[in-house]
């Protein structure tokens, strides 16, 4: 008794208590910050295991005739490298700075429903462990492991019994669900938390963007993977219970499934990019030391964007066949889309345009973000015309487009985060040396590899392809896609490994390193478990800005 | 610890918002129409695509008496909330358990209709087109009707407990939401496979 009394004793020192708490504590977790924390760990991990994945695909496209892994891993590998970077590397990191964020952001002590967020995190992990475990039970008792290959986007028939035998399919369908279930969690979550718990003068018009932004991306998450929940729903009753709901045997449909998929498919990207877009919309004004430029047009672009992205999905399926009204109709809310984006590129610019620009790393990254994104745009407005999109679809076109907006648009956005954040975190700068080295590295890598990449596709080759003829004017170029991945894959070495020494090694960040103007940076970093000892009331979009500068706050102009 | 008081102004007395229960319904309910809409839109692609029989308009009745249970357990479970937020618990209990047994009704129905067409019929999930769609339709209407009798009883339950009063007023109004949704649910789906769908 007495050694336990001792040992809570010293407990208030928080370095020596025994690790098994410590883990338990993780575990048991309901703070918004832990989960942020957790969040994002998950998808790090993730990113690696998918990462390793791209490697693999880009080794064995390396020659013609490369035999680096067979025709039936090369499936399971590009299946599993879609599948993880949308749901357990995209989806958890959003929700993972939305969870770190979004409270402290808006003043309040913890999100709306503190148990459902972690409940909702665990179920993503699970779903996370399902999917990989497919890789033993795959097969099931049977055989050997097996993980899905029928592709992310898992077209019917495909996913029917006499084509994936065994349960790899099973696997992908089971995990998506559970982790969709715990994504309509979060989204609840953070929808009620920035609706009833922001601090005293937070009105919406006050709102810091990035909470704006995720308010939209919570709202698409409710209408957008629910449909995919539902196709899931019946894959799993046509392969367990005998149903036709995608069987064309028995008048079922395999268009049907495309429909439903893409319903969910493309407002997911944009559930994607807008936490990018959101992580820019803070960063950049800090590092042009200017307030953000058009703040209501961001947030009207913003719903334009949320409610356009519902009614695009078949521009995916021009070469199904649809009627030409069909078709006219999906190019123009695809064309219409590329609007409020634009708006969006032009209100960053107008905001970095006569500012006193500081070219950290976080900004580096922004503005890397402008250009990739841009050409991502035009690329899609190239696709999603469908008379072109009739000749390029299921091309490397359409893979460089679509990395274009994910690896070029979304993970910069994404690494400036981590470098705008890091410090309110963990406490420590991160190594702006090893910053920029990563910065540039990737940047030329994620050009080399991207850039190129478009050209093959254009030469008609096929994605998805696991090996290709030589001669065919696609052999350097493919050399040449694969050099810039690897360049990709050290730069993000590079990444962590600044995350690793500066957690130990990094200069302390005191409580607001970029003189920052929201309220996450008015407390300490990191912060108090209770966020604010005294609950913040503001009056203007940057509360600090009032704080420091009380000669000429914000709040007169409002 | 520099508490961020000055320059702001006082704390505005009419700073209210939203109580988040409703509003995170509200969310959940948005989620779950997208769901049921799904599901609807793929019953009314596939009405009358199955390639064998048996044909809806072969084996369906119109479940009349226990579509009225369902919705007039709406009304009574609204009258009980109002009736707990006046403070009468005693009425709240009994208009509560009216609910439930309503509620328990309808699934019956559902029951009865399921094994009727099992057994007399032979209509199983894999028998057709229809089958397929039907059940998991109206199965996925059953599966929320059941959530909620099984949350409806687990507050009958603290009721009888004495631990439900005026003060969770606003978190019975937020399951009452819930069960609003469910029958409105249930006119879309009567609508489709009783009416369009024959």
């Amino acid at each position: 008794m007495s050694s336990d009394a001792m040992a809570i004793h010293q407990g208030t020192d928080v370095g020596s208590r025994p690790w098994v708490e410590t883990l338990h504590g993780w575990v048991t977790t309901v703070d918004h910050k832990r989960l942020g924390i957790l969040y994002i760990l998950y998808a790090l991990l993730f990113l690696a295991v998918a990462g390793s994945e791209a490697m693999i695909i880009r080794i064995q496209l390396m020659y013609p005739h490369n035999s680096f892994v067979s025709p039936q891993v090369f499936n399971r590998i590009f299946t599993m490298h879609g599948t993880t970077m949308v749901f357990f590397v995209g989806i958890p990191v959003l929700f993972g700075l939305a969870n770190y964020l979004v409270p402290l952001m808006i003043g309040a002590r913890d999100m709306a429903f503190p148990r459902l967020n972690a409940f909702s995190f665990w179920l993503t992990a699970l779903g996370g462990f399902l999917l990989y475990f497919s890789f033993l039970g795959g097969s099931g008792l049977y055989g050997a492991g097996n993980a899905p290959d029928v592709g992310w986007w898992a077209y019917a028939p495909l996913t029917s019994r006499a084509f994936s035998p065994g349960h790899s399919s099973d696997y992908w369908t089971i995990s998506l669900l559970v982790a969709g279930f715990g994504s309509i969690g979060t989204a609840v979550n953070i929808i009620a938390t920035i609706l009833c718990m922001r601090c005293p003068g937070m009105k919406l018009s006050r709102l810091p963007l990035l909470a704006w932004l995720n308010l939209v991306v919570s709202g698409m998450v409710l209408i957008a993977i629910t449909p995919l929940s539902a196709a899931q729903i019946m894959l799993c009753v046509d392969r367990y219970l005998g149903g036709h709901f995608f069987d064309t045997q028995a008048g079922g449909s395999a268009t049907l499934w495309m429909h439903f998929f893409w319903i969910f498919g493309h407002p997911e990207v944009y559930i994607l990019i807008l936490p990018a877009f959101a992580v820019l919309s803070e960063v950049i004004p800090v590092f042009s030391r200017k307030p953000m430029f058009g703040y209501p047009v961001m947030v009207g672009a913003t719903i334009a964007i949320g409610f356009i992205s519902m009614s695009v999905w078949a521009h995916h399926m021009f070469s199904m066949g649809m009627s030409s009204y069909g078709n006219a109709f999906f190019v123009l809310t695809t064309m219409a889309i590329a609007v409020p984006t634009g708006i969006k590129i032009f209100n960053w610019l107008g905001t970095m345009w006569g500012g006193r620009i500081i070219f950290k790393t976080p900004m580096l990254f922004c503005i890397g973000f402008l250009f990739n994104f841009l050409i991502a745009g035009l690329t899609g407005i190239m696709l999603g015309s469908a008379a072109f999109n009739w000749q390029l679809t299921g091309s490397y076109f359409v893979v460089a487009h679509f990395h274009y907006t994910l690896s070029g648009s979304f993970l910069f956005g994404i690494f400036a985060a981590f470098y705008y954040w890091y410090p309110k975190i963990i406490g420590r700068m991160l190594s702006e040396r090893l910053g920029k080295l990563h910065f540039w590295l990737f940047f030329i890598g994620f050009h080399l590899c991207f850039d190129l990449m478009h050209i093959p596709g254009l030469l008609g080759m096929a994605r998805r392809i696991y090996t290709y003829e030589p001669g065919r004017g696609w052999d350097t170029l493919n050399l040449l896609v694969s050099v810039g991945a690897f360049i990709q894959g050290i730069a993000t070495l590079i990444f962590v490994a600044n995350l690793i020494i500066s957690y130990f090694k990094g200069a302390k960040a005191g409580n607001d390193p970029w003189d920052a103007w929201t309220l996450e940076w008015s407390v300490s970093s990191p912060p108090p478990a209770y966020n604010f000892a005294v609950t913040p009331t503001v009056a203007s979009r940057r509360p600090l800005w009032d704080l420091k500068h009380p000669e000429d706050p914000d709040s007169r102009y409002e | 610890m520099s508490a961020i008081t000055t320059p702001f102004p006082e704390t505005p007395a009419t700073w209210k918002l939203p109580y988040r229960g409703k509003v995170g319904m509200a969310c959940l309910i948005i989620a779950e129409s997208a769901i049921f809409t799904i599901f609807v839109v793929a019953y009314l692609y596939y009405t009358g695509k199955s390639l064998t029989g048996p044909t809806p308009r072969e084996v369906l009745e119109t479940p009349i008496f226990f579509t009225v249970c369902l919705l007039s357990s709406s009304l009574t479970i609204h009258l009980a909330s109002k009736l707990l937020e006046r403070g009468n618990r005693g009425a709240f209990l009994g208009l509560w358990f009216l609910t439930i047994v309503l509620g328990g009704l309808f699934l019956f129905g559902t029951g009865q209709e399921w094994h009727r067409l099992i057994f007399e019929h032979g209509l199983t999930i894999s028998t057709n087109l229809f089958g397929t769609t039907y059940y998991s339709l109206v199965g996925l209407h059953a599966t929320h009707v059941t959530v909620g009798l099984l949350m409806l009883t687990i507050v009958l339950l603290f009721g009888l407990a004495g631990r439900v009063g005026r003060e969770q007023s606003a978190r019975i109004d937020v399951l009452s939401m819930y069960w609003h949704f469910v029958d409105a649910v249930w006119v879309v789906v009567f609508t489709v496979v009783y009416v369009l769908g024959r």
